[in-house]
């Protein structure tokens, strides 16, 4: 059963044609890739499911669990549960890593953040009283963004890009998390470019000049991506980097 | 009735910054009325109640370390008034000591709060001083914080100003700091302004001496139609002396802000830098925060707080 679908989108910035007439559904409790190329439109996608501003002035239609949610701005989605982290999370100056994780959630306690740390691979006592700033690294950001994710307990969530500048240990609790939340029957949509990342998903659409041209198995869409899709260079500097 | 007014002020800053040792320093001042004081070893301290101020000398003797803070609680409970604090501090070689100062004007409608400051800060002697203001809600105060310091060599000066809770109404801080060879200064300001409230900071750092450091820094977010201007000025006279000037503001409505740093290197072998920034929220952050559920105001509102943090 589709929890999300997005029914014809056009979305057109600065003349430019981002998604044209993008027919998706995705399906409740599953790990969902949506993989393409660069400038597919695979991150415009996710902004347009969050309902960032810049994503707003749409054509068609977004529905969530049934509800018409194209007018609702970011808030009023997360409200009824869809959320998302970015490819490259924000700096928030002095804003401290407990109230940053703390913020969605209402019943939060210093336990509960410091639980969802530990999910995430990060000792609690190192970073629960940091701030959210540029001390802490890419990938330690990422994490602690996902930490936020997981104490909201969304029904949504979109990652755009998870592996980005995530060592290779990272991304195992990355997964991992991944793993959780498809454990809590939270649906899951990953934007990627990446093999590594589609394996870790259940079904694959694949995005190319903003829309959907083929949907299925990831093996079916990876084979397909990587035979059609990508350079030959960069192609190949995959195949190396995934034999690693 | 002192204790009464005692115990009121410390109410309205919400109890917590109130001594509860006998080895803690402390003075506490309503308009121009000393009404409390407690004092240690090795601080010296004369207070004298003047017409239209109060006049306070302390001299922390050489070498002497406290160990606890010198807790100074000024304010005014009247709608109306005037307070002025005159202060000479003089913390000798060798001497530390962190001062934290109290200011309360929860009731004010038409209050002026002016503190005249001569601080001296002796050879490798080393004082903190940290000032919070909670105003009430109606920016009904005036508030003139003047200082002039002098860091001698080694000395280390810190100073942190902060008025984020209730109304500013209108600040215009000025301070000027001397600082001598291997002498290090850092200041940091944070305020928060929103409807008519008006910032002004005026900030002089000198670096004199050899190997002298320095930084000024202020983050100031300002709202519906406040404003703030900001002028930093760091100059940099001697070789190997450093020097960062840092202004943040965060801009809202129809609110203006302004930062003038200048900085000025007289010597091929001392280095000042700055930066500024001026804008409204990172629109990242705040899509972060709403994607978690935070309605946009209330996303701002945790933005500027960490800022100011």
């Amino acid at each position: 059963m589709a929890v999300l679908e997005t029914r014809g989108i056009n979305l057109e910035i600065e003349g430019s044609k981002i998604l044209n007439g993008l027919t998706a559904e995705f399906w409740s409790g599953y790990v969902h890739a949506v993989i393409g190329p660069n400038g597919a439109g695979k991150s415009s996608l996710a902004g347009t499911i969050m309902g960032l501003k810049r994503y707003r002035k749409i054509e068609g239609q977004i529905l969530f669990d049934g509800e018409d949610i194209t007018d609702l701005t970011a808030d009023k989605r997360a409200e009824r549960g869809i959320t998302m982290a970015w490819q490259e999370p924000a700096r928030f100056e002095g804003l401290k890593v407990h109230k940053f994780i703390g913020c969605g959630n209402n019943n939060s306690s210093r336990k509960k953040i410091a639980a969802v740390l530990e999910k995430v691979g990060l000792e609690p006592e190192e970073y629960i009283d940091r701030a959210v700033d540029d001390t802490l690294s890419g990938g330690e950001r990422k994490r602690i963004e996902l930490a936020s994710i997981l104490l909201m307990q969304p029904r949504l969530v979109l990652l755009d890009e998870p592996d980005s500048g995530i060592d290779v240990g990272a991304l195992e609790k990355i997964f991992d998390a991944i793993q959780y939340m498809k454990d809590q029957g939270i649906t899951v949509i990953l934007i990627t470019h990446s093999m590594t990342v589609l394996n870790h998903a259940d079904h694959a659409f694949l995005l190319c000049d903003g829309k959907i041209i083929d949907k299925g198995t990831p093996e079916k869409i990876g084979r397909f991506f990587r035979e059609k899709c990508m350079p030959c260079r960069d192609h190949d500097a995959h195949e190396i980097k995934e034999e690693k | 009735m002192t204790t009464d007014i005692v115990d009121n002020l410390y109410k309205s800053l919400g109890g917590v910054c109130r001594p509860t040792s006998e080895d803690e320093a402390h003075i506490e001042v309503h308009g121009n009325k000393v009404v409390g004081a407690n004092l240690v070893e090795g601080l010296e301290v004369d207070v004298r109640e003047k017409t239209r101020s109060v006049e306070a000398d302390f001299v922390l003797k050489e070498g002497t370390v406290l160990k606890g803070p010198v807790i100074l609680c000024f304010g005014l409970l009247n709608r109306q008034g005037q307070q002025k604090i005159e202060l000479d501090i003089s913390i000798e070689k060798g001497a530390e000591a962190d001062f934290q100062a109290y200011c309360t004007f929860p009731n004010a409608r038409d209050v002026l709060h002016e503190m005249d400051a001569q601080i001296t800060v002796g050879e490798n002697a080393r004082y903190s001083y940290f000032e919070r203001h909670i105003h009430g809600q109606s920016g009904g105060v005036n508030v003139v914080p003047r200082a002039n310091v002098e860091i001698k060599q080694g000395g280390r000066f810190a100073t942190e100003f902060e008025l984020i809770r209730g109304a500013v109404g209108r600040i215009d801080i000025d301070y000027n700091i001397d600082c001598h060879a291997y002498g290090v200064f850092e200041m940091l300001a944070r305020i928060s302004g929103r409807n008519d409230d008006e910032i002004i900071i005026t900030e002089a750092g000198h670096l004199l001496g050899e190997e002298s450091r320095g930084v000024l820094t202020s983050h100031i977010a300002v709202q519906d139609r406040a404003s703030a201007v900001v002028n930093n000025e760091l100059i940099a006279n001697a070789a190997f002396s450093r020097g960062h000037v840092d202004c943040k503001e965060i801009v809202q409505d129809e609110a203006v802000a302004r930062a003038v740093p200048i900085v000025e290197v007289n010597h091929p072998r001392a280095h000042v830098t700055h930066e500024a920034a001026i804008g409204s929220v990172d629109s990242k952050q705040l899509e972060t925060l709403m994607s978690r559920g935070l309605s946009e105001e209330a996303a701002v509102d945790l933005i500027i707080e960490g800022m100011l943090s």
